[in-house]
């Protein structure tokens, strides 16, 4: 990844909160990431830590109200996809982003045959005829590794298992040739042995066609297998951002670090006891005031409670390029 | 063998041929067309006071062995014998005597809880249903149960909305062991939890067998937290047991081939592991359990299939002390010596092709 590069997408200052009777939900705070051609960035947290709000927000698929996207700029090239219009935005939708949901089986719609829904997107943004758009919707499927996709183009989504149907969201995603794939979740729904051809499959996709990929998952297995930067969520923030084996060699956030030893390990010592971070994620009303993970980390003090940690680079690289973290403590430092 | 702990020696639970098909009906006159065949002729015991790990794919009848075990289904053909008790062919009244012992612990702990009904009152049915004890001595084991499962006891009047994916198992967890079960099916009761919340529930499952002496069936999709927990694993595959062995023996190096391929698909948290990691990629998707392929279930998906393998199903046979791998692949040794409690010919599956 060249650092002089322009990135495909920058994000930078993202500030997302749902309004709701209970007061504000600040669910992403300021959250600063950009996307290199060609690169796949993972993006991992639990339930609840605003990864996917986060890329709903970007391309404008959060219901207004009760969303509310308040500040930040996402700028896909040289255009910032939260001042355009929504007629812009909705051909930048589909052409130049293209999205996979975690669930294929209530993101296809079920009264459509598969092909029409592949085509969809190819006579809107491409302005192909029905026919032109029949046959590039054939080489989509078998590119996503469906055989015999022209007879498959007549069947609806029902007809087809989770992974196909996976497949199939894949092959609508990439119809229009998008700079940027956003995945959420795409693997979660489906057993581990079809994740495993999926994943195959995105590999194999990325380097015939190279397209930037944003990677959402909780699965940190998931990750390491595929990703080349890995940002760590918690909270509604980014606590650590660093190229995937820096992530794994050598995690700084308390968050990380606890994260990786709770998992158990197929193939290492087994332990006699799961490591576990107590308590629970936190509820985000209101604008944060302190670290996210104040009440669960094991190496807390008073700063934590009072102020929120900016991301701080670590290896002198700047902010996003290298390794960086949002916390106070440092590794080594026992906070006297 | 070595691992034969003191506590793996008699078999609390004992299955054999157990066989549970769903009818498909279908026509103009709704008639019995055919079966889904979700559990085909599985045999296999649980020792006192061990976790037996039941992994597989979803689809394959790991969670409809695990209902029809307490007998949440009535089961097509077979014996399930807990704790001396042939649950499969007891009468209304002597199962609902023999429900005390058999317990379960469920997926969802939204769906599994009464939204209506507080804490202290889902905790407390099982309760009301078995015992003729007064209020105090109920509450007072229902505070008891929740000091167990790490629940504060203010909590008793609040509902279950009120609480956070990680409590609510807590709560289904309490209202499992109301009555003092010997064995508890554990229905994948991490996989709609968070992986740092996973945790926190695994070792309490952990704690309590440890405190309660309990037996498990931890039913499960994650094989590494299976690998954590269970003692021994069977791997099933399309309604059958493809591979019985201890947990070491399994993970260190699978025998049956489906075992392998889905030990491979695991993704590990290590990006250089990841790399030189040579992956086995399955090709297809399982096959309908209303019409499983000729011979063995496995052998349109695998790689190493053979003629024989299509026409004939293979038994689940011991091919190693105390592993058990139902395979063509693996000639038949049962005089490889017996541990592990049980006869090698017991295991036989029993096959519907005769």
């Amino acid at each position: 990844m060249a650092d002089g590069a322009a990135p495909v997408l920058d994000v930078q200052g993202l500030n997302t909160v749902f309004r709701t009777r209970g007061g504000e939900v600040h669910a992403v705070n300021s959250v600063s990431f950009h996307l290199n051609s060609g690169e796949l960035l993972g993006v991992v947290g639990e339930s609840g830590s605003g990864k996917s709000v986060t890329m709903m927000s970007l391309i404008g698929l959060l219901p207004s109200p009760p969303a509310d996207v308040r500040a930040g700029t996402v700028m896909l090239g040289n255009r910032d996809l939260l001042k355009i219009s929504a007629d812009e935005l909705r051909d930048v939708r589909g052409a130049k982003i293209g999205f996979v949901f975690q669930d294929p089986m209530t993101s296809l719609n079920p009264v459509f045959t598969v092909g029409n829904q592949i085509m969809e997107p190819l006579i809107r943004h491409m302005g192909m005829t029905k026919k032109q758009a029949a046959v590039r919707a054939a080489e989509l499927l078998s590119l996503v590794g469906i055989p015999d996709a022209a007879a498959r183009l007549k069947s609806y989504p029902h007809q087809f298992s989770g992974g196909m149907r996976q497949r199939v969201m894949i092959a609508i995603a990439l119809a229009c040739d998008p700079d940027v794939l956003i995945a959420d979740e795409p693997t979660t729904a489906l057993d581990v042995t079809i994740q495993a051809q999926i994943l195959e499959l995105i590999k194999d996709l990325r380097q015939k066609l190279g397209m930037a990929i944003v990677w959402i998952t909780h699965d940190l297995g998931v990750i390491a297998g595929i990703a080349d930067r890995v940002m760590v969520m918690y909270g509604g923030q980014v606590v650590e951002q660093a190229p995937v084996r820096e992530l794994f060699a050598n995690p700084q956030h308390p968050y990380t670090r606890a994260l990786l030893k709770t998992i158990p390990s197929l193939t290492g010592a087994r332990e006699a006891r799961l490591s576990v971070i107590e308590g629970q994620p936190p509820i985000l009303a209101g604008a944060p005031t302190s670290c996210p993970f104040h009440a669960r980390c094991a190496h807390v003090n008073n700063r934590c409670r009072t102020e929120n940690p900016q991301r701080r680079a670590i290896d002198g690289r700047p902010l996003g390029r290298g390794h960086d973290v949002a916390c106070h403590w440092t590794p080594g430092d026992t906070h006297a | 063998m070595l691992d034969a702990t003191p506590k793996a020696q008699t078999p609390l639970v004992q299955v054999r041929g157990l066989k549970m098909y769903f009818p498909i009906y279908s026509g103009l006159l709704r008639r019995h067309t055919g079966d889904v065949k979700a559990v085909d002729g599985i045999s296999f015991d649980i020792m006192a006071g061990e976790t037996l790990g039941l992994v597989g794919e979803s689809g394959c009848g790991k969670s409809t062995v695990g209902r029809a075990l307490l007998r949440l289904y009535e089961i097509t053909g077979g014996k399930v014998v807990i704790n001396g008790i042939d649950v499969a062919s007891l009468g209304p009244e002597d199962l609902r005597r023999a429900r005390p012992q058999m317990q379960m612990v469920f997926q969802d702990p939204q769906a599994s809880l009464n939204p209506r009904m507080s804490l202290a009152d889902i905790i407390g049915e099982p309760l009301d249903e078995h015992t003729d004890w007064d209020k105090p001595k109920k509450l007072a084991r229902i505070y008891e149960l929740m000091d167990a499962v790490g629940l504060n006891r203010r909590f008793a009047n609040r509902f279950p909305h009120e609480f956070s994916g990680g409590q609510r198992q807590r709560i289904g967890i309490a209202r499992a062991l109301a009555l003092n079960p010997r064995f508890i099916v554990c229905d994948e009761p991490i996989a709609a939890l968070d992986v740092s919340i996973q945790a926190q529930v695994v070792n309490l499952l952990e704690d309590l067998q440890e405190k309660f002496g309990l037996t498990y069936l931890f039913i499960s999709h994650d094989l590494s937290m299976v690998r954590h927990i269970a003692d021994r694993v069977a791997v099933m595959y399309l309604g059958r047991i493809a591979e019985l062995s201890p947990r070491d023996a399994l993970y260190a190096r699978p025998l049956h081939p489906y075992a392998e391929a889905l030990l491979s698909a695991v993704p590990e948290p290590d990006p250089t592991l990841a790399q030189s990691r040579q992956r086995i990629i399955l090709q297809g998707d399982v096959p309908s359990p209303a019409n499983p392929p000729q011979g063995c279930n496995f052998c349109t998906r695998c790689p190493r299939a053979f003629e024989m393998c299509r026409q004939v199903e293979p038994e689940l046979l011991q091919v190693e002390p105390g592993r058990f791998v139902a395979c063509h692949l693996f000639p038949d040794t049962k005089a490889a010596g017996s541990t592990g409690g049980t006869e090698a010919k017991e295991h036989k599956q029993q096959g519907v092709s005769q």
